[in-house]
């Protein structure tokens, strides 16, 4: 004899189990109507595959198991398919459910079926197979697909193969009845089983309140040659429990949120044995099974083999109810049962026990009292949970509490409930506050979707945005070369640094917002899983576009070079800082196939990699700095050239560019100053700069204003008005410069496409202004 | 056939809320009739007089409440205070020292924190305290044990009681008071431990409070029969004060009363069995309770050894209570399933 081990709590409500086990298992009548749900266990519910009106035979499949988790469906008795429509099931839920109604014809016609025979010799995944199409889940609880559960062999190690027979709820004697009476078809049943499983103990629980099946089993035990032990265990609500018998029988536990075949152990009910040695013996598939029918409400209670879809009805009267006293009709046992308003309701696989109760025998629970705070039902609770811990949660809803305090490791076994003083519904208010989480939680997922969903879209809307942005950027680059290159022809070889410095600033700047969205996704990717990488993929593009033009402008740039030779050096600066730019891209594309591969886990990774990249970014702008310093120093060096230049031969356009040289080494002067602290010795010497440049902007100034009147009065002589010439030529520029903001407003307004027409004509204009602006500006030309 | 969905279990244990308070309010008659024999009738005339008070009380509050009435008065929650207030009392206590005990333990400590089970305190307790420490005169007028023994039990007759009780204290009361020995331990002075048992007639007479204690214990006994509570926490609470006694009663002798002393006499008893195993202010699993007990041990020790009070029951219990909810958020029980017991009230994120 095996040793017993000891479970927390538990409780002895009365047994009531004598009343129905008087007589022997009865075969319940035929009723005229079956009505049989195509879900009846857990996991998917199996697929119709006849249609009404079609004639059935008994132990036909009328429902093909879908999917992983299901198990056919089998038509009880043979007739006439009348409906297949939602109809009431038994379920807590009281909802109703897709039901096949078969009209039968009384024959009770069988189809043809065949056992397996010699199973032994055959394939062990073609025997589970089998044991699926016919239709096996659980007989004892909730109904798990037997199949499911034999499959555990492949993956797990079994060791120990626990039979249920302790069946501790009171009133039920189903499975008590059915050792007494088919032990041989139980045994032959464990013997299939283990021949699946091929575990090393076999277990039989069973609760010492069951003298006769202990000694019918013993007996039916000599036949096999397995060694098989009955492990006798004291009567205690819920030792039957799956959990609870593990622990009884073995000492272990079954970790929290884990099933058996985790720690080695598969649990098969003694009713689903015997229907899987059916099955595979004879090829009856589950279309029958004992249902306990009793209740002070019955006058004759007992145990009837009962067709699946057999109504309530029909086993109630049966038992000879008497209604006039029925006052609660429960299916299943008292402490776990739901009650049940509709005695049209059929037989379900799963459905071990119908109680007509009374008005004594279950009388409506008396209002509920304040909690004292006793702690019965923590004595009781089998899970060692602490119900009235989880019940004042529960009712302050305080769920994230009450989740801590283990709530779902509760297997509302009622035990609580039937000890509180307070008479609290405790089971009530667990149901209730894992509802709510279940509920809470779907709710998160949905909105952690929806979330996503829109992050998405935001993300492909500011992509789309930038992309335009960068298109916008490109055309205004471009013009920008055309205008310099434009400049560059009409102004001789003096192109102004300043311009093409500018230029090149503005390609740099692109490339750094490229670089800036870049690292905005890499945020996003760190939040959000791996959805977002293809969103990151495109944003990357873009950055490369972005770098690709800036290296476009630069080398436009070194293409027309400039005459003065002090722009070469900021060249090679702003070479350097495309260079810096790739180099960035390259390293956020590294990150970037870091996050596909780690996805979740490479978000540290891309921290670290942003950290860098803005690092780089920094430095690229240090750079930048650098080379207006350095602009600005070199022109310095060089600024008595012009002054030799307005010796020797007295050109206007040099002492014009002059000027804007001197202005704009004021001005950065003047912001350098505006920057330093006013006591530095830095701003001492700025200031000393500006006063010299303000003088030298002064001299080159007056330089330019004789030279011009000296021109005009050529021009004049000549005849030629040069300051309508002047302001035509403005005019003209000044259109030029309207048209292409108004492009570019278009561009960035709307769709490009829907516009395309207008944008044509803009273009157009745009050419002819300039050409007209040009023409003006070679005309001025040639008199300054 | 009108059938109703109701959810499961569909049976119940026979047993209520009331029937738990009944059951330890019989548990207390040995004390109560200990205390009689030896006090006289002083503490059953109390136990009456607080039992009528405490339901007069309890209606009013229920009534301003708008609560049903009968539902409430008939968990027998009220009497149960009452009775423990009563027994923790002088027997000769004066009528409105009752009054207000069962006062501030009623509506004060019970009824405004949301009536039963929603009392963070013991509210006998908390009306002990209190009036200990507003009325310390009253409330050290003990009665010599054995008094109305000495010529024969008419010496203070029931009526005599009544006028004591009801009348007002006279000189001629003064004969029957004592000091209980808790209290002499004291007071003792100079004197060691075993010079103070020989010259104090009180502490000559410490038989009649190990005779209550005793009859206390028998109660309790029979509540744990019943599984009214489990044995944890007046297990641990005896035990701790039993070897903290013993620990410091070996070390000096002649300074430290010795363990027996400290388990039977005061309030001892009648606190492990009949206070702090008030599920409500207590702890809550059995882990829990073990340290709830072991804390009131220690307290009682303490305060009596070393802090104003001679007695110190209702003190550490209150204390006790204040520690509770602290001391079942580290206590959970480990759930079937789990490696470890869970920590702390939430999820650690
Ligand atoms: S049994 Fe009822 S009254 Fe007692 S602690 Fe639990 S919930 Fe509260
Ligand atoms: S219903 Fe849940 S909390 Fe109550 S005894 Fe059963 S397992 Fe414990």
């Amino acid at each position: 004899m095996s040793k017993i081990f000891a479970f927390h709590g538990g409780i002895h409500p009365p047994e009531n189990k004598k009343q129905s086990t008087r007589a022997p298992i009865r075969l319940a009548p035929v009723p005229e109507q079956l009505v049989i749900p195509v879900q009846q266990h857990i996991g998917a519910p199996a697929k119709p595959c006849v249609k009404p009106g079609e004639h059935v035979l008994k132990g036909q499949v009328i429902a093909v198991a879908q999917g992983r988790i299901s198990v056919s469906v089998h038509a009880s008795s043979s007739g006439t398919i009348v409906e297949i429509s939602p109809k009431a099931v038994p379920h807590p839920s009281g909802l109703d459910a897709t039901c096949i109604t078969i009209q039968t014809d009384g024959k009770d016609l069988w189809t043809e079926h065949q056992g397996l025979g010699d199973y032994r010799a055959l394939e062990r995944s073609s025997i589970i197979d089998f044991i699926r199409n016919h239709g096996i889940a659980g007989m004892g609880g909730a109904g798990f697909p037997t199949d499911v559960k034999l499959h555990l062999g492949d993956d797990h190690i079994v060791n120990t193969l626990i039979i249920n027979a302790a069946e501790c709820e009171p009133y039920i004697t189903a499975d008590d009845m059915l050792i007494r009476e088919r032990a041989d078809q139980i045994v032959g049943g464990i013997e299939i089983i283990s021949y699946l499983l091929n575990p090393t103990h076999i277990l039989i629980g069973i609760e010492d309140n069951k003298a006769h099946a202990i000694r019918v089993l013993e007996e039916a035990l000599r036949s096999t040659t397995l060694n098989i032990d009955i492990v006798v265990v004291p009567t205690k609500y819920p030792s039957g429990g799956e959990k609870q018998l593990v622990q009884l029988l073995t000492g272990v536990e079954v970790p929290s949120g884990r099933i058996p075949a985790d720690v080695g152990i598969v649990c098969q009910n003694v009713g689903t044995a015997a229907a899987i040695y059916q099955a595979v013996q004879h090829g009856i598939p589950l279309i029958s099974r004992v249902v306990t029918v009793t209740g002070a409400a019955v006058s004759k209670p007992q145990n009837l083999e009962a067709l699946i879809g057999t109504p309530l009805k029909t086993l109630l009267d049966t038992a000879k109810i008497k209604r006039d006293q029925l006052s609660r009709l429960v299916m299943g046992g008292p402490m776990m049962g739901f009650t049940i308003e509709d005695d049209g309701i059929p037989v379900i696989k799963t459905s071990n026990c119908i109680i007509a109760a009374t008005q004594e025998e279950m009388p409506p629970a008396p209002p509920a009292q304040a909690c004292i705070r006793c702690g019965l039902c923590e004595q009781a609770c089998p899970a060692e949970l602490l119900p009235q811990q989880l019940y004042w949660f529960a009712k302050s809803r305080e769920f994230d509490k009450a989740k801590n305090h283990n709530l779902f490791d509760c297997i509302e076994c009622g035990a609580c409930s039937y000890v509180c003083p307070s008479n609290i519904p405790l089971v009530q208010y667990y149901r209730f506050a894992k509802n709510e989480i279940r509920t809470e939680e779907a709710e998160q997922r949905k909105a952690d979707q929806a979330r996503q969903r829109f992050e998405a879209r935001q993300a492909r809307l500011d992509q789309e945005k930038a992309d335009k942005e960068a298109r916008r950027k490109d055309r205004a680059v471009q013009a920008a070369k055309t205008q310099a290159a434009k400049k560059t022809a009409t102004e001789a070889a003096e192109a102004n640094p300043e311009d093409k410095i500018k230029q090149l600033k503005t390609a740099a700047a692109i490339t750094r917002t490229k670089l800036k969205k870049a690292l905005t996704a890499l945020e996003t990717a760190k939040v959000e899983s791996s959805d977002n990488i293809a969103q990151l993929d495109l944003q990357y593009q873009q950055a490369e576009h972005a770098a690709n033009d800036a290296q476009k402008a630069l080398e436009s740039a070194e293409q027309n070079p400039p005459p003065s030779l002090t722009i070469a050096p900021d060249i090679k600066q702003l070479k350097t800082q495309a260079a810096v730019a790739r180099t960035k891209l390259k390293k956020a594309q590294q990150a970037l196939k870091i996050a596909e591969e780690k996805s979740h886990d490479g978000a540290e990774l891309l921290r670290v990699t942003v950290a860098q990249l803005e690092e780089k970014a920094k430095s690229a702008q240090k750079a930048f700095d650098n080379v207006d310093e350095n602009a600005a120093h070199n022109s310095a060096a060089q600024e008595t050239l012009p002054k030799e230049a307005a010796l020797n031969a007295i050109d206007l356009k040099a002492l014009k560019q002059n000027v804007s040289i001197m202005r704009t080494k004021l001005k950065k002067a003047e912001k350098a100053m505006e920057l330093t602290e006013a006591s530095s010795p830095e701003a001492t010497e700025l200031e000393q700069e500006i006063s010299r440049l303000t003088q030298l902007h002064q001299q080159a100034k007056t330089q330019l204003d004789n030279e011009e009147a000296r021109k005009t009065s050529i021009a004049a002589a000549q005849g030629v008005d040069l300051k309508k010439l002047k302001i035509d030529a403005a005019l003209a520029r000044a259109a030029v410069t309207k048209l292409e903001r108004s492009i570019k407003k278009l561009q960035e307004t709307a769709e490009p496409e829907l516009n395309s027409p207008e944008l044509d004509k803009l273009q157009s204009e745009l050419a002819a202004a300039q050409q007209k602006a040009t023409l003006l500006n070679n005309t001025l030309s040639q008199f300054e | 056939m009108a059938l109703i969905r109701i959810t499961s279990p569909h049976v119940h244990k026979p047993a209520s809320t009331a029937d738990i308070m009944r059951l330890v309010i019989l548990a207390t008659l040995p004390g109560v009739l200990a205390m009689t024999f030896f006090f006289g009738w002083g503490t059953l005339i109390n136990i009456l007089w607080a039992a009528f008070l405490a339901l007069a009380f309890e209606a009013a509050c229920i009534k301003a409440r708008k609560r049903p009435l009968y539902f409430y008065l008939k968990d027998n929650s009220a009497v149960l205070t009452a009775v423990l207030i009563a027994l923790a009392l002088p027997p000769f206590a004066p009528w409105w020292l009752t009054m207000v005990a069962v006062f501030v333990a009623i509506v004060i400590a019970k009824q405004l924190y949301g009536g039963i089970g929603q009392n963070p305190f013991n509210p006998a307790m908390i009306a002990y305290a209190l009036v200990l420490i507003s009325f310390p005169v009253e409330m050290t007028r003990w009665t010599a044990p054995f008094m109305l023994h000495g010529e024969g039990w008419n010496v203070l007759g029931f009526i005599d009681t009544l006028q004591l009780i009801f009348g007002g204290w006279s000189e001629h009361a003064d004969a029957f008071t004592s000091a209980t020995p808790l209290d002499e331990m004291r007071h003792r002075g100079g004197l060691t431990t075993e010079e103070a048992w020989r010259a104090s007639d009180v502490l000559a007479n410490v038989g009649a409070w190990h005779a209550v204690s005793a009859a206390y214990v028998m109660g309790g006994i029979f509540l744990l029969y019943k599984k009214i509570f489990s044995w944890h926490t007046p297990a641990a609470m005896l035990l701790s004060l039993g070897a903290i006694a013993t620990f410091f009663y070996l070390i000096a002798p002649d300074s430290y009363a010795d363990p027996f002393f400290h388990l039977t006499v005061g309030g001892t008893m009648l606190g492990a069995f009949f206070i702090a195993t008030d599920p409500v202010s207590s702890a809550t699993s059995n882990k829990g309770k073990i340290w709830f007990g072991i804390g009131i041990g220690s307290l009682i020790y303490i305060i009596r050894t070393w802090g104003n009070y001679p007695d110190a029951v209702a003190f550490s219990i209150l204390l006790m209570n204040l520690a509770a909810p602290f001391i079942d958020q580290y206590t959970q029980p480990r759930t079937y399933g789990h490696k470890a017991p869970k920590r702390g009230i939430k999820e650690k994120a």
